[in-house]
């Protein structure tokens, strides 16, 4: 493989619910096989990563999802000009589908992806997650994805308590009441719009596992984690790798019956009773993803190997017991530095 | 994080019966323990790592209350109560088979 790589990477956001980009870089620089120059692409100005130029060559800004593919296209094509991209790796969910119908079109650019189709993508969408575990044989919390508010108050006297409400993208929300679950409906109707899903709780420990996959029904990697720390927004601030057969057989299947291309995160819900519910799919490397790399199957770095074509072989070995902790850090930088990305969209 | 404590020593099996550590469980010399499985990880004194090692050796109750009761000069039906009551504990904490 060509020594140094461009490769662009998106979710260089590091607040309390942080995107997987910076974690990303990390895991692809340390892979002693390539080199890589790192193109960040933000939505903010503020996005801790663009200052990070150990990590982040050079930076861009790139328009919201909300605003199309053609826009979008319009901006990378730019980029590409400049930088010559190879690969671009994004992380958020809301970006996934511009970047998916883009595919084609940045491969005949010479910019390659490593992602999910449209179908497998759309399978496991949370408004669609229970009847895809009932195809695969997954056991999903049962859920009702609601259209408009008035659904909700047909509701009241049926709801079964706790229940989650969830947002289409983000949030979730344990409910113990209904004034609880209006509330929150409220909440995340604000922030993400409709539809707005409510899920059996499941009772158990949370499990959340990191997989990638070839494409072609293969688990090159599997990392189960148990969250050891938990955030108020639910998410794992410290984490430990697990040994356990039934996790890895979970996300072996889901691979299998998905041929799911790319990274993507499995939140399982272990019962005490050791049933592993799928509570949800996320479409794309998780924020922790750096685990994988320190526990040795550096995700991110295979994933790169794989969309530039270089075979990759499943891993079969993980140390168990490596733990991640996650920690804040201000980062100083100036004023002339927050102008050139905020003013002229590139740093 | 759960943490086992042992202050008395241990216990009284009538049962002849061996308990395992299931065989993933990492037990340090201190008698920290990780269960790998499920994440937990457990921190025992002294009483309580020498009582894991002797269940990594296959040793029945019975026979770690005999151990103990030497080590310790400690009257036996104390001991294998506690041994008991121990072992009902790494039972529930998944660390034994």
């Amino acid at each position: 493989m060509k020594k140094k790589l461009v490769i662009a990477v998106t979710a260089l956001n590091a607040i309390d619910s942080p995107g997987p980009g910076v974690a990303v870089i990390r895991a692809i620089r340390e892979c002693p096989d390539f080199e890589a120059r790192i193109i960040g692409l933000s939505y903010e100005a503020l996005e801790p990563g663009l200052y990070m130029h150990e990590l982040v060559d050079k930076s861009y800004q790139i328009p919201y999802p909300s605003a199309g593919t053609d826009s979008l296209l319009a901006r990378l094509e730019y980029i590409h000009a400049e930088e010559q991209l190879e690969l671009i790796i994004p992380n958020f969910d809301a970006e996934l589908f511009n970047f998916i119908k883009l595919r084609d079109k940045l491969h005949t650019m010479g910019i390659r992806t490593f992602l999910p189709d449209l179908v497998q993508f759309e399978s496991r969408d949370k408004l669609k997650l229970f009847d895809f575990g009932k195809k695969h044989g997954f056991l999903v919390p049962r859920d009702r994805v609601l259209h408009e508010f008035r659904e909700l108050k047909k509701m009241e006297e049926e709801l079964e308590y706790p229940v989650v409400v969830k947002g289409k993208f983000y949030d979730a929300v344990i409910a113990n009441s209904y004034d609880q679950v209006e509330k929150a409906f409220l909440k995340i109707l604000a922030k993400w719009g409709l539809p707005i899903i409510l899920q059996d709780f499941v009772k158990g420990t949370e499990i959340n596992i990191a997989v990638l996959g070839d494409g072609k029904g293969k688990a090159i990697s599997i990392i189960p984690m148990r969250k050891l720390y938990i955030t108020d927004k639910g998410k794992a601030w410290a984490g430990i790798t697990l040994d356990d057969d039934r996790l890895v057989a979970l996300a072996r299947q889901f691979i299998a019956s998905t041929q799911w291309r790319g990274g993507c995160e499995l939140e399982v819900m272990l019962t005490d009773d050791g049933k592993p519910f799928i509570m949800e799919v996320n479409p794309r490397f998780p924020a922790w993803i750096y685990l994988t790399a320190a526990a040795g199957q550096n995700q991110p770095a295979s994933l790169v190997k794989m969309a530039m074509g270089e075979p990759v072989a499943p891993f079969t070995h993980y140390e168990v017991g490596k733990i991640f902790i996650r920690y804040s850090w201000d980062l100083i930088t100036d004023i002339a530095e927050f102008q050139k990305i905020s003013g002229n969209g590139e740093l | 994080m759960l943490i086992i404590r042992i202050t008395r020593y241990t216990f009284v099996s009538k049962k002849n019966t061996t308990m395992r550590i299931r065989k993933n469980i990492a037990v340090s010399e201190e008698g920290f323990l990780f269960n790998p499985t499920t994440g937990d990880s457990f921190s025992t004194n002294s009483t309580g790592a020498l009582i894991i090692r002797l269940l990594k050796q296959d040793k029945t109750l019975p026979e770690i209350a005999s151990e103990l009761c030497d080590e310790y000069d400690a009257d036996r039906l104390l001991v294998e109560r506690d041994l008991e009551e121990f072992a009902s504990l790494l039972k529930e904490y998944s660390v034994l088979d």
